[in-house]
């Protein structure tokens, strides 16, 4: 009886080993492949890291928004016993204030235990030496490097460069891979127009990690696609000259190729510093900007609306010549006033400048002569005109942010409920009134006039070193208009500065080869009311605010247009004092620099 | 063939020679061969060092196995006279741990006796087994059918399965249990009474969940449904399935399994060492093990068979049962297959107590072994 049932339980026994044996078969084998998975994702842990961001260069490859080491801080609470005595120990080498500490604990609190926590960015050497040194009382703590973005030449070229922040949660929301740590995008300038080429494609690195979370060793790493480089048009060296010769004064000044319209310097005074962004802009600061009257986070060039006064008399006169309003020769009398209705419209000479051609009425800039002509021809044919110069219309530029300034015409007004008034005509044929523009458009005006293209200014010279479209002059269209009438803007432009009688002698280069043609312009910021006219009006004695805008357009050499300059001072009372001289020195200094400017310009044009 | 074999009658003419003859070198190898799965077990789960599990290991198999050898000489007539004290001991101790234990994970467990820690349940087990054979020594086959002679043996079973339960520590109160019913089982109870005692099992069951404490009753909910608390009391069976499953065929290779080596699995030392061998070994490894595991509780049963009285018989079947028991619930607890429940794989574990009483168990069945042909008083088997 004991035999068979021992027997029994022996087989029973064997059986349930053979169970047993049967369930390790099915675990192993048959959802091997499952658990087998389950098992990678348990010990991989993979994460995307942010490629290099592509730098943006000048013509000549001068970083302007480069990547630097950015050494931090981490903490690892996991490798320290205490973690509040390692803090402690750390603050004493690297003073932390309340509010960072308390980052940081929040964060320790929130992450597990192997999971780093940045305590400190953007370390000195002082504070790495310390931290080094004092490494045995900080269990944890390491110093690591990560990328940053620097502009090394700061608020010089802030607005056209632009700057990087971190993505905000919308943009995480949008484009999920944004939401890597260390990842920045452009948020103004050319950092934003050319996000995504400068931005690449992010890598991913496989780690294996432990059931902490502590990584114990990298198993694959697939470097991302670097950003690409974006080579600009502009001169850095050009451009910091500018901005010196700017002086204190908020003013801006763009100067372009005139055959080519590549920006070879686009300022605006003052400015601000991109690096701030980076780490984090303090609330003093912000308001500061914000506040100033100056507004030094407006980027005057591009976004900044100026009536463009006696600069805008080119156009008037080219919509006069094309209308067959007036002839080359043909001859208006100034008294020194316009009488339209019961209105009187005042030249800025009192005394009148008496019969003059269109050259006299440029040279001296007449305005009694481009009231006249302005309504012979109508707003529309000038508003035409005015579009084909680049005023007025947008001008394709990269920066985000620009703006295309306002060219009224019948139509325009109609749109806004109100009938045009034959006054608002005469006052835009001396560029007041409603016309608003920027310095980038007045200067795109004068290459036109200069090089009779239809040149659209831009910024972007090569991406990844293929060179763009429109580096070369063929690249642009003709104006198609007659030369006759384009010389005779050039004609006027040129006495301005050359002739005995012209407005900005002071503007006159002396140099062979070098002549320079240019026009003033003091455009009003409010209207001159009769009785201060008859009490003696002084804008010079204005408050600053209520001044004239001074401006100053020209290109030279006047036989073979190269450079077109725009200069807008805010406020500087008049074209022919305040901008015109800044106009000529500028001009100056393009002029002389030639020399390392590239020469292979053209030859890269038509690769 | 086994009647062929000559009664052993007279003390002296057999001698300490005879004797080490007589012992049974197959288990000793197989035990050493599993003590050596347990070395590389051990090796592998401190991440491939001896230290601090793997060359205690060995030094404890090694006192293990010259206790069980010393066991093996003592005449089994002795031993049969000592399962009263040896029961009323294990019995003692089971009381002093619930008053005075060491309290670990939740329960009381362990008894500090001079720097010694030890489990006084793993005793009862043994003394349980040695009880039960002395009582159905002398039952016949009248009177195993008689429910009042199976009071006593019942009372002897419930009283350690109660105590231990009282720790508590249901998975050796289960096992326990288990032991002595396979003895009844042996010893010829009648199919009537294992119906009996089977029947009402479910509604005890139920009864027993109601009563039973919160981690029992939360390790019993994330049995049937791992996934519902992944990363809490679910979280040591899908980490273990998840190790064996990926080792596939041959295994990830020694010392090179993931969810050992980065400490996703838990406990791989103790409860879950099986988990690392076969993650590292694969199905081929696993199933070796299984089959040493299979060969030992085999042996023992083949000298149960072999031994020519009733008490050795009854002896060498309660402690390969309960040999089996051990390595059935720890397996079936890694597999995921029943509750997780804190009991060491014999032998391949690392822990003192239990090693030792295995071992002491495993020197009753070698005196089974060696004195299979005493004469011994009482029943003889037909």
């Amino acid at each position: 009886m004991l035999t068979r049932r021992a027997l029994l339980l022996g087989a029973g026994q064997l059986g349930i080993f053979g169970a047993l044996g049967a369930k390790l078969y099915r675990t192993q084998i048959v959802e091997g492949e499952r658990y087998a998975t389950l098992s990678d994702s348990n010990r991989i842990s993979e994460r995307l890291i942010a490629p290099p961001r592509g730098r943006i260069l000048d013509r000549a490859g001068v970083v302007l928004g480069g990547n630097q080491a950015n050494w931090r801080a981490v903490f690892t609470a996991g490798r320290s016993v205490d973690a509040g005595a390692t803090l402690d120990a750390f603050t004493r080498l690297v003073p932390l204030t309340d509010a960072e500490r308390a980052r940081i604990e929040r964060e320790l609190r929130a992450r597990r235990r192997y999971v780093p926590v940045t305590l400190r960015e953007f370390l000195t050497w002082e504070d790495m030496a310390r931290i080094e040194v004092n490494a045995p009382d900080l269990p944890g703590i390491i110093v690591d490097v990560g990328t940053t973005r620097t502009y090394p030449l700061g608020p010089a070229l802030a607005h056209v460069v632009g700057y990087v922040a971190p993505p905000n949660d919308e943009d995480v929301a949008e484009e999920p891979t944004l939401g890597l740590p260390g990842l920045r995008i452009g948020r103004a300038g050319m950092e934003k127009a050319h996000d995504v080429q400068l931005r690449g494609q992010p890598g991913a690195v496989q780690m294996e990690v432990n059931a902490a979370g502590r990584i114990i060793r990298e198993l694959d790493r697939q470097e991302g696609v670097p950003g690409e480089d974006l080579s600009l048009t502009i001169d850095a060296g050009l451009q910091a000259s500018v901005l010196q010769r700017l002086g204190d004064e908020s003013a801006s000044a763009v100067v372009l190729d005139a055959r080519n319209g590549e920006v070879l310097a686009m300022t605006t005074n003052p400015s601000f510093d991109p690096g701030l962004f980076n780490s984090g802009v303090s609330q003093a600061q912000w308001v500061e900007w914000t506040r100033n009257r100056r507004t030094p986070l407006i980027n005057k060039a591009a976004a900044g609306l100026y009536p463009p006064g006696s600069t805008f008399k080119m156009a008037v006169a080219m919509a006069g010549l094309e209308a067959g309003v007036i002839g080359p020769k043909d001859r208006i009398t100034c008294p020194g006033f316009f009488d339209l209705g019961d209105t009187r419209f005042h030249c800025w000479s009192k005394h009148g400048h008496g019969a003059l051609d269109m050259r006299g009425g440029l040279k001296n800039s007449c305005d009694v002569f481009f009231y006249e002509v302005a309504r012979r021809a109508g707003i529309d044919r000038v508003a035409a005109m005015a579009n084909r110069f680049g005023i007025g219309v947008d001008l394709g530029i990269e920066l985000p942010g620009a703006r295309k300034g306002l060219m009224p015409t019948r139509a325009w007004r109609r749109a806004h409920g109100k009938a045009w008034n034959i006054g608002d005509t005469i006052s835009c044929g001396i560029g007041q009134g409603y016309i608003q523009t920027t310095p980038l458009a007045l200067a795109t005006y004068v290459a036109r006039i200069a090089s009779g293209r239809a040149v659209q200014p831009h910024l972007t010279r090569s991406i990844a070193g293929v060179v763009q479209k429109g580096a070369a002059a063929e690249d642009w269209p003709a104006l198609d208009l007659p030369e006759r009438g384009l010389h005779l803007l050039r004609e006027g432009m040129w006495a301005v500065v050359n002739e005995a009688g012209g407005t900005a002698p002071v503007a006159r280069i002396n140099l062979p080869g070098m002549q320079l043609a240019g026009k003033t312009g003091s455009s009003q910021v409010r209207r001159v009311s009769r009785a201060q006219r008859e009490h003696g009006y002084n804008s010079a004695k204005l408050a600053w605010e209520f001044r004239p805008h001074a401006l100053f357009v020209c290109y030279a050499p006047y036989d073979a247009p190269r450079y077109a300059v725009a200069v807008v001072v805010e406020h500087g009372n008049a074209g022919a004092a305040a901008a015109a001289p800044l106009g000529r020195d500028i001009m100056v200094n393009a002029l002389t620099r030639e020399a390392t400017a590239p020469v292979q310009r053209v030859a890269e044009g038509r690769l | 063939m086994i009647a062929q074999r000559r009664l052993i009658r007279a003390e002296p003419s057999f001698g300490l020679l005879p004797k080490l003859w007589r012992i049974n070198w197959v288990l000793v190898l197989l035990l050493c061969a599993l003590a050596g799965v347990g070395y590389v077990a051990l090796y592998s789960a401190a991440g491939g060092a001896p230290e601090p599990y793997a060359s205690r290991h060995v030094l404890r198999f090694g006192i293990g196995l010259a206790m069980m050898l010393g066991l093996a000489l003592i005449d089994i007539r002795l031993i049969a006279r000592l399962s009263w004290p040896v029961y009323g001991l294990s019995i003692g101790l089971l009381v002093m741990v619930l008053r005075v234990g060491h309290v670990g994970k939740g329960a009381q467990r362990w008894l500090d006796l001079g720097g010694l820690q030890m489990q006084p349940s793993e005793l009862a087990k043994v003394g349980l087994v040695m009880a039960l054979a002395s009582c159905f020594h002398r039952a016949s086959w009248a009177r195993m059918g008689n429910p009042l002679f199976l009071l006593l043996p019942a009372v002897l079973v419930l009283v350690p399965v109660g105590l231990i339960l009282k720790e508590p520590n249901l998975g050796t109160a289960v096992i326990v249990g288990l032991v002595g019913g396979a003895m009844f089982l042996a010893a010829g109870v009648r199919w009537w009474a294992v119906a009996l005692v089977l029947l009402p099992t479910p509604f005890a069951g139920r009864f027993a969940f109601e009563h039973m404490h919160d981690y029992q009753r939360a390790r019993i909910t994330t049995f049937l449904n791992p996934e519902s608390d992944p990363l809490g009391a679910g979280y040591n069976i899908i980490q273990s399935k998840i190790a064996m499953g990926s080792g596939g065929l041959w295994g990830k290779g020694f010392l090179l399994g993931t969810q050992g080596q980065l400490d996703f699995l838990p406990e791989k030392q103790t409860d879950f060492i099986f988990t690392t061998l076969a993650e590292e070994f694969g199905l081929v490894g696993g199933l070796a093990v299984l089959g040493l595991l299979a060969c030992i509780v085999g042996v023992g049963m083949v000298v149960a068979l072999r031994c020519r009285h009733r008490y050795g018989r009854l002896l060498a079947l309660g402690i390969s049962t309960n040999f089996f028991m051990y390595a059935f619930v720890n397996l079936a607890m890694v597999l995921g297959a029943i509750p997780v429940g804190g009991v060491p794989l014999p032998l391949v574990s690392h822990g003192g107590s239990a090693m030792l009483m295995v071992m002491f168990g495993f020197g009753l069945l070698m005196s089974v072994h060696v004195h299979r042909d005493v004469e011994f008083g009482g029943r003889r088997d037909q």
